[in-house]
């Protein structure tokens, strides 16, 4: 049933900012997000939180609640005492905007040096055919909404800033995987995973697979296969005789786009 | 004006969901220097909530399925008010479509041969929806997302259009506003596709997200075009209903589609008793027929659950004001005892997920609750179907806020299709009429002026209104007066309603500064949500008859005068005025689809 | 002193904590780092001690194979081809294997980062460390030889049921016989071999590097089986790493006198 919620939530500017108390009724069945609108319709108008579909699906609505990644649609109040106080901060690993939205550009500006599907021509009756067992690896990565909750947990950039600059994050290691294991991809991109994408800097801490709020396996499924496609490719000799010797394992390599080298 | 930031496009694209992705794509195809403004992130769009699937006649389930019997359901399920050219060449088009989106990197859910699969849903004659799982909507925005991405296209997230800009009678150009500074742009540009989605946000009940506020149709309309359709509202007939933060989040058809049945709380399928005559020929009378029908579609006729959702939503509202609903006032939605929990769970995954974590209902287990949620509008700017273009000149539409192609009425699973097949038309045109020109449109400064004075209204004023009042108290009124069942008396009273609304839109505030201030972006977008809940009531209450989505309990049946008539909204200084216009008539090759 | 990275970054929201987590999170890293460290504790006694590793027919893991000439008799079934030279106990010379596959295990990776180096301690904690380069420099990018580690354990994991089967014999060398040592020496062979076949690198290898599993049924079929196994890896790894050291006091016990290994038949 009903009850007075007591919030902290973070206020403020790159300037400068605060944790803001505030105290807001609300209702059985309720997430953080519905106290949040409360705050906005009630107490102030201008509270800035960016958030869409409201249902889990769009990945916009993330911040950190009680200092863990989540999303603030899909975490019930129920899940906290009714004497605790919930306390809503920003992602902590991008730049802030204003209260709870951040820059996520990093996101983006990573999402275009990674190359894009080149698949097999058609075949002669206009039909791709794929096994559903094949599709099935890619389709876990491809359930991904963004939310970049992984990028934001990720203590490689999180507390490495300098590190943004060699690193893209789990959110896109999920995309090379993708299309790595693609029934229909025809490039090489484990180089470019290694020289481009940073996968080296990742030490396997699983904090992104903890918070993915859509339940990817992005470690043991993604991150992990990815390593090991890369020690084919680099560290391990006899792979790399059998490539040379027996010129198996070999498709172009894939080069980051042109348009966005720079 | 010379401070403000400034872009020049051949073709600017307004809506990053499916169909603006998609025509910035095919302008980008054909030449056409492309930027996209969307209000949110790219990829954050309302497409994203598509569960079931592209509907398209691919043939691949079965070999009898072709465009003819997908433009003939589209057709009936419109009620025959749909533009046929739009509805044939979402038909035709649609199968290249969606084998195009795998050209890309689509991951579609494949058959035992490795083709795309497809599957049953309300209003199709056979399994004809591509899907992936229950989130299709995120794949094809993925994909056309990271197509786009790597065409290097460019995008401006998080600003909104508040005007577009005309020189003379034709389009110039757009005027908005980012979102993170508050600071304006000005893009100059001679073509201008509008793919803003719908105008569900003006509801109370609704599945849609808070993007949806009608700008579109409020900027074409201001713009000089005219709006068709619009008092067709589509109530989904399966949103959730408890808890209540929740209410109206989309329970998708694909339940249904893949096996569940609906029962009210004395546990009788009661869909039976409300098949309508013009589908009794196709729809199962028995439960026994319509179980068959999911292994065997050859002699068996369709289960009831599955008529077009116009149907079923009228009819889950009739159980639960008869009072056998279910206890948070929707009716059961049950696939847990008909299908395996490893089935459901396949299936459904995102389902099963969404009820989980938010209503703490595992639907392998037991019933979910349901109601109709306010979820499309079949309205929108009136567009020539070949080519996108409004009646005003570089003004192009595509997608829900597009009118037109689904008559009265939409079928689940060609909104999707729609978004491709008609995104990429305008996309494409929209980039050809930008090439043809010998002279590029200019954009007045006056009108920058006069629309960032516009914008900047509301914080010149002091102790006005609270727009989140405002804007709740718009949604009481549309979902109350102008809802899924209407009355003229209700409709007048919406439209008195309205018009102190209006009014008091002119004296909100905000407060803060102009950065990231969510009080005053819902100020500007309120401005269009009474727009085009205006046209709305308006339409509503001139159609003295029930058609698809638009039913009066003071004229409940289907009057064949009106089935030739739409109904186009148009704005007049500030007052909405509607007009009759006959319905485009289809040649007669067409017609006999329907004999 | 140099600008402020990570959370401190003066672009990001100024928030003072380190963590806002109201949870017990510093319980994971602190339990994990003590046992790891009793296990090293024990097992470097253990392997340096040079006595008690052998009560016919038992030959505790951590000296298995016995292969120098100060391996007393009855624990030398592969011989003692490496000769006298070796100066340290034989234990010191085979445990290498196993440390080594256990070192890069994508699993004790995970472990050791948050609980000793605490890169980081936990999620949505801070990490102490200025400077981080994961496993892109010399010695973590050894890391990248774990399947070569793997190989070697398999092999090892063949001597260790080697063991369990000879455990089989009575101490006076008939077949035929078991006792709880027996029981023990057989779980630990057990544990081993999951623990080394649900390895990443494992799964990897068997199908998991494949793109089309369709055309690859069989090794489809197997990789199946390994993510089973794979989704278990952290509890065997833990489950293994404990029983090891049990049965290797449990032996100690035995050689020793201290106990008397109870007999079946």
């Amino acid at each position: 049933m009903g009850y007075d919620l007591k919030m902290k939530v973070w206020r403020g500017d790159a300037t400068g900012g605060d944790l803001v108390d505030y105290t807001v009724p609300v209702e059985e069945g309720e997430v953080v997000l519905d106290a949040l609108h409360r705050i906005q319709a009630t107490q102030s108008g201008d509270l800035a939180v960016r958030w869409n579909c409201k249902a889990g699906k769009c990945g916009s609505c993330s911040t950190e609640i009680n200092g863990k990644p989540r999303l603030a649609c899909m975490t019930r109040l129920s899940t906290f005492e009714e004497g605790e106080t919930v306390t809503v901060t920003p992602l902590r690993t991008f730049p802030v905007v204003r209260d709870l939205v951040t820059d996520v550009s990093y996101n983006y500006r990573v999402a275009e040096t990674v190359p894009a599907f080149a698949p097999e021509p058609r075949p002669a009756d206009g039909q791709y055919r794929m096994q559903q067992v094949d599709v099935e690896r890619g389709q876990e990565f491809r359930k991904c909404i963004e939310c970049f909750l992984c990028q934001d947990v990720c203590h490689v950039i999180r507390d490495h800033e300098e590190n943004k600059q060699s690193f893209s994050g789990p959110r896109f290691f999920l995309r090379y995987a993708e299309l790595e294991m693609h029934p229909l991809d025809t490039n090489d991109r484990r180089a470019l995973a290694r020289e481009q994408a940073g996968i080296g800097l990742c030490n396997i801490t699983k904090c992104c697979t903890d918070v993915c709020p859509e339940g990817i396996h992005i470690t043991d499924n993604a991150i992990i296969p990815m390593k090991e496609r890369v020690v084919d490719r680099s560290f391990d000799p006899v792979t790399w005789l059998g490539r040379k010797i027996f010129r198996r394992d070999q498709l172009p390599e894939a080069q980051v786009p042109q348009a966005r080298a720079e | 004006m010379a401070d403000i930031e400034r872009h020049s496009f051949d073709v600017l694209v307004v809506g990053a969901g499916g169909a603006g992705l998609r025509a910035a794509i095919a302008a980008h195809d054909a030449g056409a220097k492309v930027g996209i403004v969307c209000k949110s992130l790219l990829g954050k769009a309302h497409t994203v909530m598509a569960e079931g699937g592209i509907a398209a006649a691919m043939a691949n389930v079965w070999k009898e399925d072709n465009w003819k019997v997908h433009f003939r359901d589209t057709m009936r399920g419109g009620k025959m008010l749909n533009h046929w050219r739009m509805a044939q060449l979402h038909a035709q088009e649609a199968p290249d479509r969606v084998r195009e989106l795998e050209e890309w990197g689509a991951l579609f859910d494949r058959t035992p041969d490795g083709l795309i699969s497809q599957r049953d849903f309300g209003g199709h004659r056979y399994a004809r929806l591509a899907h992936v799982g229950d989130r299709t909507g995120l794949e094809l925005i993925r994909t056309l997302q990271q197509r786009a991405v790597a065409l290097g296209i460019e995008v401006f997230m998080e600003a909104t259009i508040t005007r577009l800009l005309k020189d003379g009678d034709r389009i110039a150009g757009a005027f908005g506003y980012w979102r993170e500074s508050g600071r304006f742009v000005a893009f100059e540009a001679p073509s201008v596709v509008l793919a803003t989605g719908g105008i569900g946000k003006s509801y109370k009940v609704t599945s849609n997200s808070w993007e949806y506020t009608g700008d579109g149709h409020a900027l074409a309309l201001e713009a000089g075009a005219s709006l068709v359709n619009m008092e067709f509202v589509q109530f989904h007939p399966t949103g959730m209903v408890w808890p209540p933060s929740v209410k109206g989040i989309l329970v998708t058809e694909s339940v249904r589609g893949d096996g569940g049945v609906l029962r009210n709380s004395e546990g009788r399928r009661f869909m039976f008793d409300y098949i309508p005559e013009f589908f009794k020929a196709e729809t199962a009378d028995s439960e026994e027929e319509a179980d068959r029908w999911y292994e065997d579609k050859t002699n068996n006729r369709r289960p009831p659950e599955l008529l077009p959702r116009d149907e079923v939503a009228r009819a889950i509202n009739a159980e639960v004001k008869a009072g056998r609903g279910s206890p948070h006032g929707g009716v059961f939605l049950d696939i847990a005892s008909r299908r395996t929990p490893e089935y459901i769970r396949r299936r459904l995954p995102s389902m099963y997920h969404q009820f989980k974590e938010l209503a703490d209902v595992d639907i392998t287990a037991e019933p979910m609750e349901v109601g109709p949620t306010c979820h499309y509008v079949m309205g929108g700017v009136a567009v020539d179907p070949d080519t996108g273009e409004s009646a005003v000149q570089g003004l192009y539409a595509a997608g829900e806020v597009a009118g037109g192609m689904h008559g009265a009425n939409r079928l689940g699973g060609n909104s999707l299709s729609d978004l491709l097949v008609f995104g990429r038309r305008t996309g494409l045109n929209a980039a050809y009429a930008a090439a043809r020109l010998k002279q590029r449109p200019a954009i007045s400064e006056d009108d920058v002026r006069a629309a960032s004075e516009h914008a900047l209204a509301p914080f010149g004023i002091e102790g006005g209104e609270n727009p989140y009042t405002v804007q709740h108290d718009l949604q009481e009124v549309m979902h109350n007066l102008v809802g899924i069942i209407r009355t003229a008396g209700e409709m007048e009273q919406a439209l008195t309603d309205l018009a102190s609304l209006r009014e008091r839109i002119t004296r909100l505030s905000v407060e803060g500064h102009r950065q990231y201030n969510p009080g005053w972006h819902l100020a500007l977008d309120l401005r269009n949500m009474l727009r085009v809940s205006e046209c709305i009531a308006r339409a509503a209450l001139e159609r003295t008859e029930s058609r698809g989505g638009h039913t009066r309990d003071d004229f409940p049946a289907t009057d064949d005068s009106w089935g030739k008539i739409n109904l186009h909204c148009r704005l007049d200084g500030e007052a909405v005025g509607v007009t009759h216009e006959p319905l485009p008539q289809m040649p007669d090759d067409l017609r006999e689809l329907f004999n | 002193m140099a600008a402020p990275t990570g959370i401190k970054s003066p672009t990001r929201a100024r928030i003072a904590a380190r963590t806002l987590r109201t949870d017990r999170w510093w319980l994971y890293p602190t339990f994990t780092a003590l046992v790891l460290l009793a296990f090293v504790v024990y097992a470097t006694y253990r392997a340096f001690v040079g006595e008690y590793y052998f009560a016919e027919p038992y030959l505790t893991p951590f000296y298995s194979p016995c292969v120098t000439t100060e391996c007393v008799d009855g624990s030398r079934h592969l011989g003692t081809w490496v000769g006298d030279w070796w100066p340290f106990s034989p234990a010191v010379l085979i445990l290498v294997i196993p440390l080594s596959l256990r070192l890069t295990c994508y699993y004790y990776r995970k472990a050791y980062y948050r609980s000793i180096w605490m890169s980081p301690p936990a999620c949505a904690v801070g990490e102490p460390h200025r400077r981080y380069t994961g496993e892109t420099r010399f010695p973590l990018i050894l890391q990248n030889i774990h399947r070569y580690a793997l190989y070697l354990a398999l092999a090892y994991n063949v001597l260790l049921t080697y063991d369990a089967v000879m455990a089989f014999k009575s101490p006076e060398g008939e077949w035929g016989h078991m006792g709880l040592g027996t029981l023990i020496l057989v779980v630990n062979a057990v544990l081993l071999a999951l623990y080394s076949l649900s390895c990443h690198s494992c799964r990897h290898i068997i199908g998991g590097r494949l793109r089309n599993f369709s055309k690859h049924p069989v090794r489809y079929r197997l990789w199946g089986g390994v993510s089973v196994l794979n989704g278990r890896h952290a509890q065997l790894a833990w489950a293994s790493l404990v029983w090891v050291a049990f049965t290797d006091f449990y032996i100690w016990m035995v050689a020793s006198g201290t106990w008397s290994d109870p007999r079946f038949f």
